[in-house]
C-alpha cells in the first residue's frame, strides 16, 4: 500500500491565507472580505499587502455576503472569511438569493468547521454546513484535508466562474498531500488502492482514513482511500468505479450524517449500484466542548472509528 | 433626452397602465407599491441615470440601479422595457411561466436591466455597496443608486449596510427610501413604527434629501440632481421619498390594501380610463 508522510502538522486555515496571499500577487481581480476574524482566517498577508483590496466589514456577515455579491459587478472576485457558522447558517438567505440564485462569483471561505473547532463548544461547530451550500443550485462545495490542499485549493477557485464554498478548520493537523499540487475541482484523488473495501473522506478525516488503511493492512484487509476533497460536484466516476472493485464503502466526514458526504454518495450508489455503506459522521448531533482529540474521539470521528466501519461494512457484503 | 414635463408625465402614465395590465393579467403581483414610484423610476431611467441599453452584468462606466424591494416589479419591468432594455411586448409574459419577467427581479433568466435577484427584503444596500466599492477600484466615477420600501427598513441587514457606508465613505452611493408609509399588514406605524428615519441616516452619518412631493416629477428630478451633487465628499446619500402608495388610481391610492392585490376587470377598466394611453399600449 502507497505510504504517506505527514511534513509536518500545519493548520488547513493557514494554507487558506498563503493561498489568498499569492492569489493577491498574481490575480488584480481577487479582493477579500473579512468579518472581523483576520487573524483567525489568516488573511494578514492578504491585507498587508493588498490593502486597497481588503474591506474590514465588521461584525455584520450579512452585510458581507451582499457586498461580495456586489463587488462580482464590476468584474472583481471576492473572497468573503469568516468562522463556518457565520459563513452559512448566519447568512443562508443572503447567500441564496445575492450569490446563487444571482449565480455571482464569489468565494466563500470558511474556517473553524466542525468539531475541530474544540473549546468553543457547539454554538460555532456547525456540523450542517456541507448540507446547508450543497442544496443550493449552482453552488460548488469544497472540502479540504491539509495545509498544501487547501492553499491549492483557494488558488484554483479564483480560477472558476461561479459560487463557491471553501470549507476548512482550525486545528494543526497533519501536512501529507504534495506542496506543487494542481488543484482540479471535482475530481476525487485515490490515495491508496484496494480490493477490500472503499474508504472516501473528506476534510480532516482523509488522514485518519489513511491510519486506519494502514491498521486494516496489518489484519490483511485491503482498502482504497478515496479523498473526495469536492463535494459537489460530487465524482460519481471515481466511486462507482471503486465499489465495482470492492464491493463496500465507508464515507468519513466531519459533518452531520444528514446532509453530508455520506448521503451524496449513497445517492450516487442508490442510482447505479446499491452497495453496503458505512456512515463515519455525527449523528445527528450538537457538539460540545473539549480539544479536537476527545471530541473527534466521543463522536466516532478517528482512525480507530473508520477502522470498525470498515470490518463491519466487509461483513455485509 | 432630455425630456420636458408632459413627455415625462406621459411616460409615467403609460408606466401605470402598463403596471395594472400586467398585474391582471396573471391576477397577481404588487401594483399599490409599483404605482407610487412609477415617477421616481420614470425620473431615474429618462432624465437622471446615465446608461447603455446595450446592457452588460459589469455596467462599467455607467450608473447602476439597485431594486432592493423587488416586489414592485411591475414598475421595474415597465421602465426597463420602455426605455429600451428588452421589447415592451414582453411585458404581456409577466410572471407567466417560461418568461424572464419573474414575479420578483432576477438574473437568472437573463433580463437585460437587471443586475442581481431581489425579493427577500434587506439585501439590495449591501449589493449596491460593493458595486459601488467596485466603482472605485475600476476608477470609474459612476454613480450607484437603490430603492428601498421604508418597511424594508426593518430588516436587521440594511442597518449593518447603512454603518459600513458611513463608516467606510462609500460616498458614490444614493439610496432612496420609498416613504409611503405602507406594508403588507397596515401602516408602518401600526406594524412597527420606524420612528425618524431622517433622525436614523443623519446619526448614522449620511446626507439626507427630502423629496415631500414623491410623485411629482419634477420634484423628484430636482432631489435626485441635488443628491448627485452630495456625492464624492465622503459621505453616502438618501433620498427620503414621500410617496402615496397606488398613486394615480384614485381607488387603490393612501391604502395598503393594494400592496399584493391585482384588480378585476371593472377595476381595470377604471384604472386605464384614468390613464389614457400615451406611448401605446404592448
Amino acid at each position: 500500500m502507497k505510504k504517506y508522510t505527514d511534513s509536518g502538522k500545519k493548520d488547513t486555515r493557514s494554507g487558506f491565507g498563503a493561498g489568498l496571499e499569492e492569489l493577491g500577487k498574481t490575480n488584480e481581480n481577487v479582493v477579500a472580505l473579512c468579518a472581523d476574524l483576520t487573524g483567525s482566517l489568516k488573511m494578514d498577508a492578504f491585507k498587508a499587502n493588498h490593502p486597497e483590496r481588503f474591506f474590514q466589514v465588521g461584525i455584520a456577515e450579512a452585510n458581507m455576503i451582499g457586498m461580495a455579491a456586489g463587488m462580482t459587478i464590476g468584474g472583481k472576485i471576492p473572497f468573503t472569511g469568516t468562522f463556518a457558522n457565520f459563513s452559512t447558517g448566519r447568512v443562508y438567505d443572503q447567500i441564496r438569493q445575492s450569490v446563487a440564485y444571482s449565480g455571482k462569483n464569489v468565494k466563500i471561505c470558511a474556517s473553524h468547521a466542525g468539531l475541530t473547532l474544540g473549546e468553543d463548544g457547539a454554538t460555532h461547530q456547525i456540523l450542517e454546513d456541507i448540507g446547508l451550500m450543497k442544496m443550493l443550485p449552482g453552488m460548488t462545495v469544497i472540502n479540504t484535508c491539509d495545509y498544501n490542499q487547501t492553499k491549492a485549493a483557494t488558488i484554483a477557485i479564483a480560477e472558476h466562474d461561479g459560487p463557491v464554498y471553501l470549507r476548512f478548520g482550525r486545528p494543526k493537523v497533519a501536512n501529507f498531500t504534495p506542496e506543487d499540487q494542481k488543484f482540479e475541482i471535482g475530481k476525487a484523488l485515490q490515495l491508496t488502492e484496494g480490493k477490500d473495501v472503499t474508504i472516501v473522506a473528506t476534510g480532516h478525516l482523509v488522514w485518519e482514513a489513511l491510519l486506519a488503511a494502514e491498521e486494516l493492512e496489518t489484519q490483511g484487509i485491503s482498502a482504497e482511500v478515496i479523498d473526495i476533497h469536492t463535494i459537489k460536484p460530487l465524482d460519481d466516476e471515481a466511486i462507482l468505479k471503486s465499489v465495482e472493485k470492492t464491493g463496500c464503502i465507508v464515507t468519513a466526514e466531519e459533518h452531520n450524517f444528514l446532509g453530508g458526504l455520506g448521503e451524496s454518495v449513497s445517492r450516487v450508489l442508490a442510482e447505479n449500484k446499491p452497495t453496503p455503506q458505512e456512515f463515519i459522521a455525527t449523528k445527528d448531533t450538537f457538539g460540545e466542548s473539549g480539544t479536537p482529540a476527545q471530541l473527534m474521539e466521543k463522536y466516532g470521528l478517528n482512525a480507530n472509528a473508520i477502522k470498525t466501519a470498515a470490518q463491519k461494512v466487509i461483513k455485509r457484503k | 433626452m432630455p425630456h420636458n414635463t408632459q413627455q415625462l408625465e406621459d411616460f409615467v402614465t403609460q408606466v401605470r397602465r402598463d403596471i395594472l395590465r400586467q398585474v391582471h393579467k396573471v391576477n397577481s403581483g404588487h401594483p399599490g407599491g409599483s404605482l407610487g414610484c412609477a415617477e421616481f423610476f420614470t425620473a431615474l431611467y429618462q432624465e437622471v441615470m446615465d446608461y447603455s441599453t446595450n446592457f452588460t452584468m459589469d455596467g462599467i462606466n455607467e450608473d447602476l440601479f439597485f431594486l432592493s424591494n423587488g416586489h414592485i416589479s411591475p414598475v421595474f419591468y415597465s421602465v426597463l422595457a420602455r426605455s429600451g432594455f428588452f421589447p415592451v411586448e414582453e411585458l404581456a409574459t409577466f410572471r407567466h411561466i417560461d418568461s424572464r419577467l419573474q414575479g420578483h427581479p432576477t438574473t437568472h433568466e437573463g433580463l437585460p436591466g437587471i443586475r442581481v435577484a431581489s425579493g427577500s427584503l434587506g439585501q439590495g444596500m449591501s449589493v449596491a455597496i460593493g458595486a459601488a466599492e467596485a466603482k472605485k477600484l475600476n476608477k470609474d466615477s459612476h454613480i450607484v443608486y437603490t430603492l428601498h420600501g421604508d418597511g424594508e427598513l426593518q430588516e436587521g441587514q440594511n442597518w449593518e449596510a447603512i454603518l459600513y457606508a458611513a463608516g467606510h465613505k462609500v460616498d458614490n452611493l444614493i439610496a432612496t427610501v420609498d416613504l409611503n408609509g405602507q406594508q403588507i399588514d397596515g401602516a408602518t406605524e401600526d406594524v412597527l413604527p420606524m420612528g425618524n428615519v431622517k433622525d436614523k441616516f443623519l446619526a448614522f452619518g449620511w446626507e439626507v434629501i427630502e423629496i415631500e412631493k414623491g410623485n411629482n416629477i419634477v420634484e423628484i428630478i430636482r432631489g435626485l440632481k441635488e443628491a448627485k451633487a452630495l456625492t464624492g465628499k465622503g459621505k453616502p446619500v438618501c433620498i427620503l421619498l414621500t410617496t402615496v402608495m397606488g398613486n394615480g388610481v384614485d381607488f387603490m391610492m393612501h391604502t395598503h390594501a393594494w400592496h399584493g392585490k391585482a384588480p378585476n376587470d371593472e377595476q381595470l377598466a377604471t384604472g386605464l380610463q384614468q390613464n389614457p394611453e400615451t406611448l401605446g399600449d404592448y
